[in-house]
C-alpha cells in the first residue's frame, strides 16, 4: 500500500496545526494546536513506516464480493478500549466527589474530569460501538460492501481525532459549557466533517443495497445519524472571537439558549443512546437467539412514534425556569406519551426470545441482552414518571437524576454493547467461540450488581437531598443550610463509588476476554450448565 | 406578522396536522391487507446474508421463506 494522498493530508494537516498554534491568540488555543500537530506527525510516520515498495500484487484490492469488516475490527477494539477508559475515569470523578482532596489542580479538577467522562462513555465508547456496529449490520442487511471505499477508515480515525481533541480540550480547561457539547467551534467543525463522511457511507451502502426491504435496524441507525448531524449544528451555531483562538459566542442567548441546549441534550440521549442502540438491538437479539424479531411490525410503529414524540421532549429538563409555562407542559406530555412506544419496543425485544427463554439461562450473552432491554425498559418508565412537573420539583437538581441517567447508560447502553461485542468478536476474527464463557458470565454479574449499587444508592441520595433541600420549620426558614445536604451525601457517594468500581471491573474481565480471543486463545474451563457443548437444532 | 408568531401558529395548525396525518398514515399503511406476509420476510432478513456472495438467499429461492425456526441445517458464515 502506498498512502501518498493520505500522507499528503495528514501532512498538509501538521503542518497547518504548526501555524495554528505560533499563531495562537490564546495560550489554550496554542497547546491544543500543539497536540494536534504531535497527533498528525505521528499519523504521518506510522503511514510512513507501512509504505510497500514491492508492485502491489494483483488482486489485492479489497474485492467488492467482501463485505468491508477490518474496519469493524478496529471499531470494536476502540470500543472496549475507550469503554475501560470512560470507566475508570467515571470512577475517579466519584471519588472526587466524595474525597475532594482527590481534586488536581488545575487539569484533573472536578469540572474538567467529570465531562472527559460523560463525553468518553457517550461519544468515545457509545459513538465508537454505533459506528462499528453500524457498519456491520447495514453491510449484512443490505447485502453489499461499505458504501465509499475507504470512506469507512476516514470515519473511524476522524472520529478517534474528534475524541483526542475534546478529551484533551477538557483537561486543558477548553469548554464552550453546554452539556455534552462541550468541545469548543473548531472541534465541532471537524465533528460535522466526519459526521456527513459517516452519513456518506451509511446512506451510500443503503443506496446500492441488493436487499430489496431495508430492514428496522437501518431505519434507526440512519434517524440516529441524520438527527445527530441536525442537533450537532443547530446547538453549535457560534462565533468564534478569532480564527486562532479557543473561545466562541452561542448564537443565541437567554432562555433559546438554554432551549436549544436542552433540545440538543435531550435528542442526544433519544437518538444517540436510544435510538442506535435500538438498531443494536433489533440485529444482534435475533442473532444472538436465533429468532426473528417478535413483531416487525410492532418494530416500525415503534421506530415512527419513537421519532416522532421524542423530539419534543427536551423541555422537562427546563421545569420551573424562565421557560415559558406552555412549553414545559409541552415536554412533560411528550414525555409522558414517549413511555407507550419505549415499552412497546421493550416487550418486542423480550418477545424475541418466546420459544427460547431457556436461553437465558444457559447463554450469558442473551442473558446480558436481556438485562440490557428490562434497564431500558426501567428507564424509560422511570424518566417520564421524572418529567412530571411535581415529581421533578422534588427531583430536579439532585443526584436521582444521575441515578436515572446511569440505569439507562449503564444497563441499557452498556449492556447491549457487552453483548453484541461479545456475539461480534468471535465472527469477526473467525475464532470458534469466546476465549471464555465463564468470564462473561462473570462480567454479566458485576455489572448488574454495579448499577443495582448505583442507581439505588443515588435514589436514596437524591430525595434525601430533595427533602432537605425544600424542608421548612414552623418559622418558613429552611432548616438546613446547602452545605449541611452536601455533607449528608458523604456515604452514599462513597457506595456509589463501589458500584461503579464493580461495573470497571466487569469492562476490565471483558477486555481480557475479548483480548484472549482475537489473540486465538481458548480458556479451558467446564461449560456454563444446561448449554449444548455443539451447536445444534433446538427441538 | 412576527416571526416568531408567525411559525407558531404554523406550529400548532398546520404543522400539527401534517405530523399527524403523516404517523397515522404510516399506522395505517402497516396493518393494511399483506403487510403481515411482508413483514414476516422482512423479519428474516439478518438471517440471509452473513455472506455477500450469496446471490438468491434462502428467503428469494421459492419466493416464500424458507425457515421454520428451529433452523435445523443453517449455513452461517
Amino acid at each position: 500500500m502506498k498512502y501518498t494522498f493520505e500522507m499528503i493530508v495528514l501532512g498538509v494537516g501538521a503542518f497547518l496545526a504548526l501555524v495554528g498554534a505560533g499563531f495562537a491568540q490564546d495560550r489554550l488555543f496554542g497547546a491544543h494546536m500543539w497536540v494536534l500537530f504531535f497527533v498528525l506527525l505521528g499519523g504521518t510516520i506510522l503511514l510512513l513506516q507501512r509504505i510497500e515498495f514491492r508492485p502491489a500484487v494483483a488482486g489485492a484490492a479489497p474485492r467488492q464480493s467482501e463485505y468491508f469488516d477490518e474496519v469493524v475490527k478496529y471499531g470494536v477494539i476502540a470500543t472496549v478500549f475507550w469503554g475501560v477508559v470512560g470507566f475508570l475515569v467515571g470512577v475517579i470523578a466519584a471519588l472526587q466527589l466524595a474525597f475532594p482532596d482527590l481534586n488536581v489542580e488545575p487539569w484533573f479538577n472536578f469540572g474538567r474530569v467529570r465531562p472527559l467522562h460523560t463525553s468518553a462513555v457517550i461519544f468515545a465508547f457509545g459513538g465508537n460501538a454505533l459506528i462499528a456496529t453500524s457498519f456491520y449490520v447495514v453491510q449484512r442487511t443490505s447485502r453489499a460492501r461499505l458504501f465509499g471505499g475507504n470512506l469507512g477508515w476516514f470515519v473511524f480515525w476522524g472520529y478517534q481525532l474528534f475524541i483526542v481533541l475534546a478529551a484533551t480540550g477538557y483537561l486543558l480547561g477548553i469548554t464552550q459549557s453546554r452539556e455534552y457539547a462541550e468541545p469548543e467551534w473548531y472541534v465541532d467543525l471537524w465533528l460535522t466533517i466526519v459526521w456527513v463522511a459517516y452519513l456518506v457511507a451509511f446512506l451510500g451502502t443503503i443506496l446500492v443495497r441488493k436487499e430489496p426491504h431495508i430492514y428496522v435496524a437501518n431505519w434507526f441507525y440512519l434517524a440516529f445519524i441524520v438527527t445527530i448531524a441536525m442537533l450537532h449544528i443547530v446547538n453549535n451555531l457560534a462565533v468564534p472571537v478569532s480564527f486562532f483562538g479557543s473561545k466562541s459566542y452561542s448564537a443565541f442567548s437567554g432562555v433559546q439558549d438554554a432551549l436549544t441546549q436542552w433540545w440538543y441534550g435531550h435528542n442526544a440521549v433519544g437518538f444517540f443512546l436510544t435510538a442506535g442502540f435500538l438498531a443494536m438491538m433489533y440485529y444482534f437479539i435475533p442473532k444472538q437467539v436465533n429468532r426473528p424479531v417478535y413483531s416487525y411490525r410492532l418494530s416500525i410503529i415503534h421506530f415512527w412514534a419513537l421519532i416522532f414524540m421524542y423530539i419534543w421532549a427536551g423541555p422537562h429538563h427546563l421545569h420551573y425556569t424562565a421557560l415559558p409555562d406552555w412549553a414545559q407542559t409541552l415536554g412533560m406530555v411528550f414525555s409522558v406519551m414517549l413511555w407507550m412506544p419505549s415499552w412497546g419496543g421493550m416487550i418486542n425485544g423480550l418477545m424475541t426470545l418466546s420459544g427460547a427463554w431457556d436461553k437465558v439461562r444457559t447463554d450469558p450473552i442473551v442473558r446480558m441482552m436481556v438485562m440490557s432491554v428490562a434497564f431500558y425498559g426501567m428507564a424509560t418508565f422511570e424518566g417520564p414518571m421524572m418529567s412530571i412537573k411535581t415529581v421533578n420539583s422534588l427531583s430536579h437538581y439532585t443526584d436521582w437524576t444521575i441515578g436515572h441517567v446511569h440505569s439507562g447508560a449503564l444497563g441499557w447502553n452498556g449492556l447491549i454493547t457487552f453483548g453484541a461485542i461479545y456475539y461480534l468478536v468471535p465472527k469477526l476474527w473467525n475464532r470458534e467461540r469466546l476465549y471464555s464463557m465463564r468470564m462473561v458470565n462473570w462480567h454479566f454479574w458485576l455489572a448488574t450488581l454495579g448499577i443495582v449499587v448505583y442507581a439505588a444508592v443515588m435514589w436514596v441520595a437524591g430525595i434525601q437531598q430533595g427533602l432537605m433541600w425544600r424542608e421548612y420549620d414552623d418559622q418558613g426558614f429552611l432548616v438546613y443550610s446547602f452545605a449541611e445536604s452536601v455533607a449528608a451525601m458523604f456515604p452514599y457517594y462513597v457506595l456509589r463509588a463501589v458500584g461503579g468500581g464493580l461495573f470497571l471491573a466487569g469492562a476490565l474481565l471483558m477486555a481480557f476476554n475479548v483480548t484472549m480471543t482475537i489473540l486465538g486463545r481458548v480458556r479451558d474451563e467446564a461449560p456454563i450448565l444446561g448449554a449444548m457443548p455443539v451447536p445444534q437444532a433446538a427441538e | 406578522m412576527e416571526t416568531y408568531t408567525l411559525m407558531r401558529h404554523f406550529a400548532d395548525s398546520w404543522g400539527l396536522v401534517a405530523m399527524m396525518v403523516f404517523f397515522f398514515g404510516v399506522v395505517v399503511f402497516i396493518f393494511r391487507p399483506g403487510a403481515r406476509n411482508a413483514a414476516h420476510q422482512a423479519a428474516f432478513i439478518p438471517f440471509d446474508h452473513d455472506v455477500i456472495g450469496s446471490e438468491k438467499s434462502e428467503r428469494h429461492a421459492g419466493g416464500k421463506p424458507l425457515h421454520t425456526f428451529p433452523h435445523a441445517a443453517r449455513k452461517e458464515d
